[in-house]
């Protein structure tokens, strides 16, 4: 299937070849949302699509968030396998009652008689300057629900590859895509080197200091790790992949070895993933700690529009290497 | 559409089905209200008495293979859609024998094998869901029927409106029954919507939409009748507005502060089993032994699932975390 030559591609081409290839690949996958089809998707992931797979597998939907994403479960129960894109985050406030009462309830509250294989996609983040009601990150939340499960692919790969195992698990799965990677390129692998859905990656090894991230801020945990080896300090990034279920054990591991913890989280600060994770790391890692576990997180304010405020708002570079090395006491 | 197919066959036989159905429900739900007061069934009780007429007369039309998505109010749609009374009764009591292996309890029955799915209790919360299980049957050429049942109170929820736009927009079959018993817990449907015609609202998203009086039991069935009957000619979504009353309170939990017993009373004496049993005796049709039979039959069927219930186990706690997601193989 795939050239020796790696080919390149944007995180958006990634993300819409993952879409055809399921769609190639099942005739019950078809995709539905706000804008996927004649406008090409609010992020121009979906382009082309309507034109390959016609109207009855990439369905325009009006403004009902509710209505398309309930749709979209009961089309699940139903036997089909929907990949339902809502724009941004903050509209998926608008389905809540959908995804945490009835995705996230009905194969429990059954008794386990009921499946919803469903895949909801939406783009999440800050850096476009697109002020407070386009810009949060809120996928702790749905983190925070058993039923459901989260994913956010961070690297081109992985939005090539994740996509399919979430249309291959059957629940519910939640997929992120930080606004800020669409237009990162890079080698795409062979698909038989990308881990399985649940399961964290080390993308950077180092004995000094565990760098925790997933999404959006993965790359900055990375420049940070780079920076900071340039001042002796090597650092480990672990690249979550899925916020639920955690992968506790590559999480621990890595905490064991460095003896520090550093989580990057573009969530706000207080309830956040990055708490959650320190906490784990508090209970199982406590004796191997040679220092307080730490979070950079977002300021606790409404993502502002002007520039300059919105990169104060939310995760920094300059921030995850002052403060790692803090945690190095240095 | 032709006349022939639409009408229900009115003969004896059909109609002391209706009523038995309709008494093991009010039966049902008598128990259900005594088990209650003796703390064997706990949490929320929406009993659906005064409304069976409703229940009964759409199912009556349904094949097996047709989905039936209701509210928190459920128990007589589960017995009508022909999920065993002993299922029922045990999901009541938290058992594993439920329908629900006792999670859901009483707001909360599912058969996926009946196609009942649920048993849900956010207003409005099934209907769009009820839409995606149309949409999953037009896209794989399957034609079946998808009944939505929910209270007046719904119109006033988002979720109405997004669902009944779609279901048109994609011409799906979903049959939409509205089941109007005047009031949303304690707010009457009069301090609550500006247009208080259900059916209004269908039509001005393009649904075929009627009234209907949800106490009579053959009325309910024949306006079914015609609107499935559209639904599977490809004449997409339609509504059914039903007429109808509870007659005791919101829950277990209500006082009916409210409303008037004269208003109770009122619709009690129009009540679906007491209206569709006169005209059967004024007609000749039902004989004291006929009604006793019924009686004693539903009376048996409830002993046997009470004791089914009682009998059965309880989940064990090491089972909590089961079917949260699926189990690995």
């Amino acid at each position: 299937m795939h050239n020796t030559v790696q080919e390149q591609l944007t995180y958006r081409e990634a993300m819409r070849e993952a879409i055809r290839e399921a769609m190639l690949h099942d005739a019950n996958v078809f995709l539905m949302g706000e804008d996927v089809g004649h406008y090409g998707g609010c992020y121009a992931v979906s382009k082309g699509l309507l034109q390959e797979f016609g109207e009855s597998r990439i369905i325009d939907t009006p403004l009902s968030e509710s209505g398309f994403v309930g749709a979209g479960i009961g089309a699940a129960m139903g036997g089909m396998r929907p990949i339902v894109e809502v724009m941004t985050v903050n509209f998926s406030l608008l389905a809540l009652d959908q995804i945490v009462n009835n995705a996230a309830t009905l194969r429990h509250m059954s008794g386990g008689q009921i499946s919803v294989p469903i895949v909801i996609r939406m783009a999440t983040g800050a850096g476009k300057q697109l002020a407070a009601q386009h810009s949060h990150s809120l996928e702790n939340w749905y983190a925070h629900v058993p039923g459901i499960k989260v994913i956010a692919p961070a690297t081109v790969a992985d939005a090539r590859y994740m996509l399919a195992m979430a249309l291959a698990d059957p629940d519910p799965v939640m997929l992120f895509e930080h606004v800020m990677l669409y237009n990162h390129k890079a080698p795409v692998p062979n698909p038989t080197d990308c881990p399985a859905m649940a399961q964290a990656v080390v993308r950077k090894q180092g004995p000094d200091i565990t760098l925790v991230s997933y999404g959006g801020s993965l790359l900055k945990a990375l420049e940070a790790a780079h920076a900071l080896a340039e001042q002796q300090i090597n650092a480990e990034v672990i690249d979550l992949r899925c916020l639920r279920p955690l992968d506790t054990e590559t999480l621990f591991a890595s905490v064991n070895k460095t003896h520090r913890l550093l989580v990057v989280d573009e969530g706000w600060r207080t309830g956040s993933l990055a708490g959650e994770i320190c906490a784990l790391v508090a209970e199982h890692c406590f004796w191997t700690l040679d220092a307080p576990p730490q979070r950079v997180c977002s300021q606790e304010v409404p993502i502002p529009y002007p520039k300059h405020l919105e990169e104060a708002a939310t995760p920094q570079v300059e921030q995850i290497v002052t403060t790692a090395k803090q945690i190095m006491y240095r | 559409m032709t006349t022939a197919n639409t009408k229900p066959h009115i003969n004896k036989t059909h109609l002391h089905f209706l009523l038995k159905q309709m008494v093991r429900i009010r039966r049902f739900e008598e128990k259900c209200a005594e088990l209650y007061m003796q703390e064997k069934i706990r949490g929320f009780l929406h009993l659906y008495i005064g409304e069976e007429a409703v229940a009964v007369g759409v199912m009556k039309v349904l094949q097996d293979e047709d989905a039936v998505v209701a509210t928190y109010r459920e128990h007589g749609h589960a017995l009508a859609k022909g999920l065993s009374m002993n299922a029922v009764m045990a999901e009541m009591f938290g058992k594993m024998t439920g329908s629900s292996r006792g999670r859901g309890g009483s707001m909360h029955i599912f058969d996926a094998s009946k196609r009942f799915y649920g048993g849900n209790a956010i207003v409005a919360g099934a209907l769009p869901m009820a839409v995606g299980l149309a949409l999953a049957d037009k896209m794989q050429n399957r034609n079946r029927v998808t009944v939505c049942f929910f209270g007046e109170g719904a119109a006033a929820e988002g979720e109405f409106h997004e669902s009944l736009n779609l279901a048109k927009l994609w011409s799906l079959p979903v049959l939409f029954v509205c089941e109007n018993n005047m009031y949303a817990m304690g707010t009457a449907l009069s301090i609550s919507e500006s247009e208080q015609h259900i059916f209004k609202k269908a039509q001005g998203y393009g649904l075929a939409a009627v009234e209907v009086d949800g106490m009579n039991v053959v009325d309910v069935e024949a306006a079914a009748q015609k609107c499935c009957s559209a639904i599977r000619q490809g004449e997409g979504p339609h509504l059914i507005e039903c007429h109808t009353y509870r007659f005791r309170g919101h829950s277990m939990f209500d006082t009916q502060l409210y409303r008037s017993p004269d208003e109770v009373s009122s619709w009690q004496q129009k009540g679906p089993i007491v209206q569709l049993k006169q005209w059967l005796e004024q007609n000749g049709k039902l004989d004291q032994t006929e009604w006793q039979q019924i009686e004693k039959e539903v009376q048996q069927e409830i002993e046997e699932a009470v004791t089914f219930a009682e009998q059965s186990e309880l989940e064990p706690n090491s089972a909590l975390c089961r079917d949260v997601y699926q189990e690995s193989a």
